[in-house]
């Protein structure tokens, strides 16, 4: 039997990922941003949350899907792994599930562009709903994005 | 030479160090196998040793370097951990931990280790665990009737009291079996006799005697005027008492109550891994002749040397003083400009008395973390001169800039790298007095020790006069200890070459003496310095002599800036590394070598692009015919930094940009500004090279 956890859902375009409960400080209001230069291009810079300096980064760039204007909708999830805080730009968050970890498979190859490596499976809930979990400690990898980044250069 | 001002902090530290042994120790036991942890004890001793040896407690030195010679063993895999093993390792720790407490209490540290030594270097020989009878069990149970074991403090007063006239008896208690209220009794007893004078020590102690914990008889040692039999007859008073025998005691029926209990409790102690004979040389060594312990205990009791007092705080605790004080700034801040905005004189008046005390609390918030270098660089000048009687060298050791402040985290962790750096220096730099003399130096070698600020850095360095850094024979031993392949080693800057030394796995030490470690050397210096988010450089010229140059960041978490604004940005540049503000015309900007400088004072210097090297989106000084230049510093270079505007000065707390953000050159932090938004801190180190 697996376990049953609790999940943020979230949107990056048509497709909804979710990040388990207890990994997600808070969801923050799209708020005033600075820039921080000669860094990684998808990261949009650093904000002030209640005092601490947390960068943020836009999840669309980190995984090479297309950026978008920040709308009423975006929202800023501050993640918290392996001792780091992160904020993630998302398209909108909305909801709290429950979710049995037995219903996430996992992921094929590529799902709405990202690769399967960021991937940790893909859960079904209900009858037609997929939603994409995300594997955290690979996102936040830093040595591969600066791999990623020595290609690209 | 004031040495209580370190014997503070060696207590600390050793305390410190000898609790992760302990911890680490256990830990090992548990798992014999991991090499790692036997590492991390090998670097607690490791500094424990050198500790010691510099402040010249020579028994507790001597203790740790035979551990550390049984775990050099184990962690090269050449012994493998056994019981026996971990028990000799065990009861080293504890008569270190004795030692430590000895030092504490104003003691000179000293102690008999020989027994311990012994066994420790029986292991290192590779001879199993010595026989070791049960004898202790049997001792233990001895113990309990022959005396009271006391401590040298205890045994002092006893003995001065006898010197002074006064009677020191032995009393022991025994209670009626059927006596119902044990601790009552003993409580009775206890009035009786202070009425007359004073209980030294009790055996069990007067805790378990009062919550009854003890077994009908106890025994103590009493000081008084009064007749033995008058002491006798007055406990005897006390109801249920069944027989009391008091016995007074002179010099050296005490010496020999005390040896014997001693005696006994230390073959508790020595259990197994002991000789039979060697349990009875440390009898004797405790008893030897009682003059020595006198003298020892009235000069202590005239020095009167208690370590200074300090009250050890938690640095976290500092931390959240700190962040709560840092939260208060930023508020102080909106505060003011709400204030000036609302032109309310009476708002106005107590906003500006708050902003009064507040810069007071804060510069007693920062000096609780600062301490000078001073703290740590005094022990130095001891050890370099002995460092230079062992090698047979002569050195001078020239310190300059120890009144430099650093923050206490900092300071903590300082020591040990430039412990190990300056035994380099003393080992490897400088040559013996032949060399020198042949080489065309003076016959004395010079070693500085510098600490200065720089920006938002301080420097310390190490530089001698010594025979350099050759490139080859680096190679050579790297080759030899694979830390390099042949085609990286032929590809190598000299600069590179330098901080080879610094590679896990390389120490050139050709033997292994006390002065030179074993390979815990270099590559602990640097992962050290880097754990303190600094940098350790190498320059050297061979024959001429080498310097070793430590970046340590100013982890103070306040600093003076001045605000400026670039387009719709804003950053802070630190106060201490401006050295003034103009403004330049565009005809100013002259093109030398192809970069671009201006005339500043009386020489030219680099004007460096703000806006070009942070790629700043709305703002271009290309388009401006006047420009704003904010001269910064590194050391005694300059150069202008050409921006947008200022705002104005600014008291800023320093956030880090969290563990994500790989390291941004230029960029050295962030603030909160008073009106909550982030801005960068401008790292004037890194614009110029």
């Amino acid at each position: 039997m697996g376990e049953e956890i609790k999940v943020i859902v979230f949107k990056l375009g048509e497709e909804e990922y979710g990040i388990e409960v207890d990994k997600v400080q808070t969801i923050e209001r799209m708020m005033p941003i600075t820039r921080v230069p000669k860094t990684y291009a998808f990261v949009k810079g650093v904000i002030n949350l209640r005092g601490v300096v947390i960068p943020v980064i836009n999840l669309r760039g980190r995984f090479g899907l297309g950026e978008i204007e920040a709308t009423d909708q975006t929202r800023v999830i501050i993640v918290a792994v392996n001792d780091m805080q992160v904020g993630f730009i998302v398209d909108s968050a909305s909801d709290v599930i429950d979710l049995n970890t037995d219903s996430i498979d996992s992921p094929p190859e590529v799902v709405g562009g990202i690769k399967a490596k960021y991937l940790r499976g893909v859960a079904k809930v209900g009858e037609e709903r997929l939603l994409v979990m995300l594997n955290l400690s690979e996102v936040l990898n830093k040595t591969e994005i600066i791999q990623l980044e020595g290609l690209e250069e | 030479m004031d040495m209580n001002q370190y014997l503070t902090m060696f207590i600390d530290e050793s305390n410190d160090h000898l609790q992760s042994l302990n911890e680490n120790m256990l830990q090992l036991e548990s798992n014999p196998d991991d090499i790692g942890i036997v590492q991390i004890i090998f670097r607690s001793a490791h500094t424990l040793k050198g500790m010691a040896a510099t402040m010249g407690y020579e028994d507790l030195a001597s203790l740790t370097h035979q551990m550390e010679n049984v775990l050099d063993l184990v962690r090269n895999e050449k012994l493998k951990m056994q019981d026996f093993i971990f028990d000799t390792l065990f009861k080293s720790l504890d008569a270190l931990e004795s030692m430590v407490q000895d030092i504490t209490e104003g003691g000179d540290g000293k102690a008999d280790v020989s027994a311990i030594v012994a066994s420790l270097q029986s292991i290192v020989r590779g001879e199993g665990a010595l026989p070791n009878g049960g004898i202790a069990d049997e001792s233990h149970s001895a113990a309990a009737v022959q005396g009271i074991e006391l401590d040298e403090f205890q045994f002092s007063v006893l003995d001065q009291s006898i010197s002074e006239g006064h009677k020191v008896l032995y009393i022991q208690v025994t209670l009626r079996e059927d006596c119902q209220l044990k601790a009552v009794r003993a409580y009775m007893v206890f009035e009786t006799l202070e009425r007359s004078g004073e209980i030294v020590k009790t055996y069990p102690d007067v805790q378990e005697i009062e919550q009854g914990e003890f077994d009908r008889v106890f025994s103590l040692y009493y000081i008084t005027q009064r007749d033995t039999e008058e002491i006798e007859s007055q406990i005897l008073g006390v109801s249920e008492i069944e027989i009391t025998s008091v016995v007074a005691l002179d010099h050296e029926t005490l010496q020999q109550m005390v040896q014997e209990s001693a005696a006994t409790a230390e073959a508790v102690k020595s259990v197994d891994a002991e000789t039979a004979p060697a349990a009875t040389k440390l009898a004797e060594t405790k008893s030897a002749p009682s003059p020595a312990k006198e003298s020892k205990a009235s000069a202590r009791n005239a020095g009167g040397g208690n370590p200074s007092r300090t009250i050890r705080v938690d640095i976290e605790r500092l931390d959240v003083l700190m962040n709560l004080f840092s939260e208060l700034l930023i508020d102080r801040v909106r505060l003011e400009q709400l204030a000036i905005e609302s032109k309310n004189q009476e708002l106005t008046d107590t906003v500006e008395h708050m902003s009064r005390v507040s810069s007071d609390l804060q510069n007693i918030v920062l000096k609780l973390r600062m301490v000078p270098v001073d703290t740590v660089f005094n022990r130095f000048p001891r050890m370099v001169r002995d460092l230079a009687k062992t090698l047979d060298k002569k050195i001078d050791l020239i310190i300059t800039g120890a009144d430099t402040e650093l923050d206490r985290t900092v300071i903590d962790e300082i020591g040990d790298p430039l412990v190990h750096l300056l035994r380099n220096s003393a080992d490897h730099g400088v040559e013996p007095v032949a060399d020198r003399i042949a080489a065309g130096k003076p016959e004395t070698g010079t070693v500085h020790l510098r600490a200065f600020h720089s920006g938002n850095n301080v420097f310390i360095e190490i530089e001698d006069d010594g025979r350099g850094i050759y490139r080859e024979n680096i190679l050579k031993n790297a080759l030899k200890k694979g830390v390099v392949t042949e085609a990286e080693a032929a590809s190598m800057s000299d600069d590179e070459v330098n901080q080879l030394l610094f590679a896990p796995g390389f120490s050139t030490a050709e033997k292994i003496s006390d002065v030179s470690g074993r390979g815990v050397g270099l590559d602990v210096v640097k992962s050290k310095i880097v754990a303190l988010g600094g940098n350790v450089t190498i320059y050297s010229t061979p024959g001429k002599g080498t310097n070793f140059s430590v970046q340590l960041p100013l982890t103070l978490s306040i600093i003076a800036a001045m605000l400026i604004r670039m387009g719709s940005e804003k950053y802070a540049i630190p106060l201490s590394s401006i050295v003034e503000t103009a403004i330049i015309k565009r005809g100013q900007i002259k093109q030398v070598h192809g970069s671009r400088m201006i005339q500043f004072r009386e020489s030219l210097i680099p004007v460096i692009s703000l806006s070009r090297l942070f790629e700043v989106p709305d703002f271009d000084e290309v388009l401006e015919e006047e420009t704003e230049i904010v001269v910064i510093r590194k050391g005694d270079r300059l150069a202008a930094l050409t921006i947008d505007d200022f705002i104005g000065q600014s008291e800023i707390v320093i956030k880090n940009l969290g563990k994500y953000l790989p390291a941004i050159q230029g960029i050295s932090g962030a603030t909160i500004l008073g009106d909550g938004q982030v801005a960068l801190i401008i790292d004037a180190n890194a614009f110029i090279k």
